[in-house]
C-alpha cells in the first residue's frame, strides 16, 4: 500500500495569478450581464417565446453534465479500485464541485424571477424533474464534499470501507443526477428532437467524456504553474485510452437517438430539418459535433504516436469539449427552433410563429453569463487548490525543480 | 355577498333547471327591449349566458365542474380576428406589431392542406388540459391546474424558468420579456413570470364567459362555445355529446379541455 | 472633582445628543403640529375605517395578503374583505390629473410606509398600483343576486358612477 503524497498548489508562476485574474474579471462582466437581463427583462436577450432557453442554459447544462463526469476519477478509484487513478481523487472531487456551482449560478442567474431562489428551494412540485434536480444538485455538492472529507481526513482517510461507501453513495448519486439532467429534455413529448429515453444515458455517456477532459485540462494547467510533472505515463495512456472510450460510447448514444428517430415516419421532418435543412444547427451538428467534436479528436488519439501522448490528450480534450458545447447548441435550441405540430401533416402559420422555425441570434449578455460560469467553475478550482492540499505529487518535476520541494509541502496521507 | 348558496344537486335538478331558463327566457326579452334605452355598451352579460352557473365566492371551486369550450371552425372565418382582440383587450396585453418576446394569449393558426390547398383557420389558445405537461414539469408548482379543471399559472411563486414553455405542445405559454405597468387589476402579470390564457378565470368565477367566446359570439363568426363539460344538460356538454369533435394533438393523452368541430 | 474632570468630554457629548434629541423634537413639533415630522403618515383611506384594525392590519397585512392570495388563485376564494384590489380601491391616492397615482409616485399608499421602512413592494411587478378604469366590456359581470333585476341594477350603478 503506497503512501500517496498530497499537496496544494503553491508553487505557481505569474501565469498562474493572470488566469485567475482573467477569471476573476469574465466573472464580473458576467454578474454585470446578469444584472442588465435582470432589471430590462429578457427582451434584451436573443430569447422570445419560441427559443425559451438560450445560451446561457447551453452553458449551464453543458457545466453540470460535466460537473457529475468530472467525478468519476474519485468515484472510479474507490468503487471499483483503481489505483492509477487515486492519486486525482482529490482533485477530482473539488472539479467535481466546482463545475456543478458554475452551471447551478449560471441557471440562477437566468431566472426570470432570480430573487425567488428562496421560493425555489422551499416550493416543491415533486412530479418535476426540475425539483427533483434542485436535490441532486445539492445532494451532490454535500456528498461530495462528505466524500472529500473521508479521503483527506486523517482518521478519516484511514477507514477503507468508509471510502468505498462514500464513492460508491457518489458513484450512484452521480448516476442519478446525469440521468435527471438528461431527463429534463427526455420527458419533454411535445418537443420531438428531444424527447425520449435515449436522453439519459446518452448525457451519462457524455458527462464521462467532457468531465474527463475537463479532469485533463486543469491538470495540465496547473502542470504548466507549477512547473512540474503531475501525471505519470502510465496515467496519460490510461486517460488516452478512456478519452477515446467515452467519445465512442457517446457516438454510439447519439447515433442510436438520431437513427431511431429518423426510422419514425413521425420525427423523420424533425431529423431532416436537424441532419440537413437546419442552416446552423446542421453546421454545428455535423462540423461541430460529430466532425470536430468527436471523430477528429478520436482520430488523433488512435493515430498519435506515444511521445506526442501528453500534447494529444490536451487536444482532444479542447475538441470534445467543443464538440459538447456544439452538442447541447444543437439539442437545446435546435431543438426548440423545429416548430410543434398542432395540426400534423398540415402547413402551420400564424402571428405566433407557427410551422416557421424560430429565430434566434445569441447577444452578448448570454454569452458573458455562459463564459461566467466557467469562470466560477475555473477561479473556485484555482483558490481551492491553493487553500488545500487536492493535488498529487508528481512522480518528477520538470528540469530545475526537485520533487522533494513539492513533497515537503505536501500532507502525505495513506493510500487508503 | 348576497349570492344565494345553491346546493350541488340544484345544478342538476330538473324542475329548478327549467325555472331558471324560463326566467333567463323572459329577461332575455325584456332585455331585448331595454337595450336601447341603457347606456351604450353595456354588456348584459348576465342576462345572455346561458351555460355559467355563479358560484358562491366563498366557497372552493370543486372538481364537479369542468370547464371547457367548443369551437366550430367551420364558423371561424380566417380573416376575423374578434377573438383576440378581445382577450388582448381584456386581459391588457398588445396586439399591435407583435415581436417575437411579446406576449400572445390567443392566436389565429391558419392550417392549409399541402396536397390540395384546402384549408382553415382556428383559434389556438391555452387547451387547460386534464393531464397538463407544464403542470408536471414546473419545479415549484406555480403552473398548476384547478379542481374545475382551469389551467393557471400561479404568478407569486413563478420563478420565470420557462420549463412549462418548453414541455406545453400547444406552444400556449409566453414569457413577459420586459417591465410592465398599467396592468388590468384583474389580470396581473408581470416581467420575469410566464403567462397564459387564464379562461378569463375572473369572469368565469363571476358567472360570465370568456371574452373570447363573447366577442366571437357578438361579432365573430359565433364559433366558440363556453360551458361546463360535467353538465349533461349544458349545451357544450350535448354538441360534444352529439357531433364529431376532435382535439389537438389527442394523440399525446393530454386530454385538453377545448374541443375542435370541423378541422 | 478628579473623576468629572476626566469624564468631562463624555459629559459633554451626552449633553450635547441630549439637547440635539430635545432641538431636533421641538423643530418636529414647530414644523408639523400634532405629528413628528419622523414617522410616515399614510392617506386616510375611504370610509371610516378599514376591514380591520389599524395596528393589526400594519403587523399582518401581508399575511392576510399571502393568505387570501392562495385562496384566490388555487381556490377561486373572491371574499372582499382581504381582496387586493379592495385595498387598492379604498387605499388609493389622487394625483394632480384626477386619477389615482401609481406605484411609481411617492405619494402612492404602500410607498408611504414601505419607502420610510425599506422594504421593497413586490406586488406591484404583477398586479396594477391603482383601480381599473371602468370599462363596460372589461369588467367581470358581479355575481349571480338571488334578484337577477337587483343585480342588474347594482352593476349599472357601479358602471356608471365611477
Amino acid at each position: 500500500m503506497a503512501k500517496i503524497a498530497f499537496q496544494k498548489l503553491e508553487d505557481h508562476s505569474p501565469f498562474f495569478w493572470g488566469l485567475l485574474g482573467l477569471h476573476a474579471a469574465v466573472i464580473a462582466l458576467a454578474l454585470g450581464a446578469a444584472y442588465y437581463m435582470e432589471h430590462h427583462g429578457h427582451v434584451v436577450t436573443g430569447m422570445n417565446n419560441r427559443i425559451v432557453w438560450g445560451l446561457p442554459h447551453v452553458f449551464a447544462v453543458f457545466l453540470i453534465v460535466s460537473a457529475s463526469g468530472a467525478l468519476n476519477l474519485a468515484s472510479v478509484s474507490s468503487v471499483f479500485n483503481k489505483l492509477t487513478y487515486k492519486p486525482y481523487a482529490r482533485l477530482s472531487g473539488i472539479l467535481a464541485i466546482a463545475l456543478l456551482v458554475g452551471g447551478l449560478a449560471v441557471l440562477v442567474l437566468d431566472l426570470g424571477r432570480p430573487d425567488r431562489l428562496i421560493v425555489a428551494m422551499t416550493t416543491y412540485n415533486f412530479k418535476s424533474i426540475f425539483a427533483w434536480n434542485i436535490y441532486l444538485y445539492t445532494g451532490f455538492i454535500a456528498i461530495v464534499a462528505a466524500y472529500l472529507f473521508a479521503m483527506m481526513d486523517r482518521r478519516a482517510s484511514q477507514n477503507a470501507s468508509l471510502i468505498k461507501g462514500m464513492g460508491w453513495l457518489a458513484f450512484v448519486w452521480r448516476l442519478v443526477l446525469t440521468t435527471g439532467t438528461g431527463s429534463i429534455f427526455g420527458f419533454l413529448v411535445a418537443r420531438d428532437t428531444m424527447s425520449g429515453a435515449v436522453m439519459a444515458p446518452l448525457f451519462i455517456a457524455a458527462s464521462f467524456l467532457w468531465g474527463l477532459a475537463f479532469t485533463v485540462l486543469v491538470l495540465v494547467t496547473v502542470c504548466r504553474a507549477m512547473r512540474q510533472q503531475l501525471m505519470t505515463e502510465e496515467m496519460v495512456a490510461t486517460v488516452k485510452n478512456l478519452l477515446f472510450i467515452f467519445a465512442l460510447a457517446t457516438l454510439y448514444f447519439t447515433v442510436i437517438q438520431h437513427i431511431t428517430k429518423i426510422y419514425w415516419a413521425e420525427h423523420r421532418d424533425a431529423e431532416r430539418f436537424m441532419l440537413l435543412e437546419g442552416g446552423i444547427y446542421t453546421t454545428l451538428f455535423w462540423l461541430g459535433q460529430i466532425l470536430i467534436g468527436t471523430l477528429l479528436p478520436m482520430a488523433l488519439l488512435t493515430f498519435a504516436g506515444e511521445k506526442d501522448s501528453r500534447n494529444v490528450i490536451v487536444v482532444a480534450s479542447v475538441l470534445f469539449l467543443i464538440g459538447g458545447l456544439a452538442f447541447m447548441y444543437v439539442t437545446i435550441i435546435g431543438g426548440q427552433a423545429y416548430p410543434m405540430r398542432l395540426f400534423p401533416g398540415m402547413i402551420e402559420s400564424s402571428s405566433f410563429l407557427d410551422g416557421q422555425v424560430a429565430p434566434y441570434t445569441p447577444t452578448l449578455p448570454e454569452l458573458l453569463l455562459g463564459l461566467g460560469g466557467i469562470s466560477i467553475a475555473m477561479l473556485a478550482t484555482g483558490i481551492a487548490l491553493k487553500l488545500m492540499p487536492f493535488l498529487p505529487v508528481g512522480p518528477r518535476a520538470v528540469a530545475g525543480q526537485t520533487s522533494a520541494h513539492g513533497a515537503a509541502h505536501g500532507a502525505a496521507v495513506p493510500a487508503e | 355577498m348576497t349570492a344565494e348558496t345553491k346546493a350541488p344537486e340544484d345544478f342538476l335538478h330538473p324542475t329548478r333547471e327549467d325555472a331558471v331558463a324560463s326566467r333567463r327566457v323572459f329577461l332575455k326579452g325584456a332585455a331585448a327591449a331595454a337595450v336601447t334605452v341603457l347606456a351604450p355598451g353595456v354588456t348584459l352579460t348576465m342576462l345572455g349566458a346561458e351555460e355559467a352557473v355563479a358560484r358562491p365566492l366563498d366557497q372552493a371551486v370543486t372538481g364537479k365542474t369542468r370547464w371547457g369550450m367548443l369551437i366550430d371552425v367551420a364558423k371561424c372565418s380566417d380573416g376575423c380576428t374578434a377573438c383576440v382582440t378581445a382577450c388582448s383587450k381584456e386581459n391588457g396585453w398588445s396586439t399591435a406589431s407583435l415581436t417575437p418576446t411579446d406576449a400572445q394569449w390567443i392566436r389565429k393558426v391558419s392550417v392549409k392542406n399541402p396536397k390540395d390547398g384546402s384549408g382553415f383557420a382556428a383559434p389556438v389558445m391555452c387547451q387547460h388540459c386534464a393531464h397538463p405537461p407544464c403542470v408536471d414539469v414546473c419545479p415549484t408548482g406555480a403552473s398548476f391546474k384547478r379542481a374545475d379543471g382551469i389551467v393557471l399559472v400561479d404568478k407569486h411563486i413563478c420563478i420565470g424558468c420557462r420549463y412549462c414553455m418548453m414541455a406545453c405542445p400547444y406552444g400556449a405559454r409566453s414569457f413577459v420579456h420586459e417591465p410592465l405597468i398599467d396592468q388590468k387589476d384583474f389580470a396581473p402579470r408581470g416581467k420575469g413570470t410566464v403567462e397564459s390564457c387564464t379562461m378569463c378565470v375572473h369572469r368565469v368565477d363571476a358567472g360570465g364567459k370568456p371574452a373570447c367566446a363573447e366577442a366571437c359570439a357578438d361579432s365573430g363568426g359565433g364559433a366558440m362555445l363556453f360551458g361546463d363539460l360535467n353538465d349533461p344538460a349544458s349545451e357544450i356538454a350535448k354538441r360534444v355529446a352529439t357531433y364529431r369533435t376532435t382535439r389537438l394533438r389527442a394523440d399525446l393523452g393530454c386530454e385538453p379541455g377545448i374541443y375542435y368541430r370541423n378541422i | 472633582m478628579m473623576a468629572t474632570r476626566r469624564y468631562l468630554p463624555l459629559l459633554a457629548g451626552l449633553a450635547v445628543a441630549l439637547l440635539a434629541l430635545v432641538a431636533g423634537g421641538g423643530a418636529g413639533k414647530a414644523g408639523e403640529g400634532v405629528r413628528s415630522t419622523i414617522a410616515p403618515v399614510p392617506a386616510k383611506g375611504r370610509g371610516d375605517k378599514c376591514v380591520a384594525d389599524t395596528s393589526f392590519m400594519r403587523r399582518y397585512h401581508m399575511s392576510v395578503l399571502s393568505h387570501q392570495r392562495d385562496d384566490t388563485v388555487h381556490d377561486g376564494i373572491r371574499t372582499k374583505q382581504f381582496s387586493l384590489k379592495e385595498c387598492i380601491d379604498c387605499h388609493q391616492v389622487k394625483g394632480a390629473d384626477g386619477r389615482a397615482v401609481t406605484v411609481e409616485d411617492p405619494k402612492h399608499f404602500c410607498r408611504t410606509c414601505h419607502d420610510y421602512a425599506a422594504v421593497s413592494v413586490d406586488c406591484f411587478e404583477c398586479h396594477a398600483s391603482r383601480p381599473g378604469e371602468p370599462t363596460k366590456t372589461g369588467r367581470a359581470p358581479p355575481a349571480r343576486g338571488s334578484s337577477e333585476a337587483a343585480a342588474l341594477a347594482h352593476y349599472l350603478s357601479r358602471s356608471q358612477s365611477r
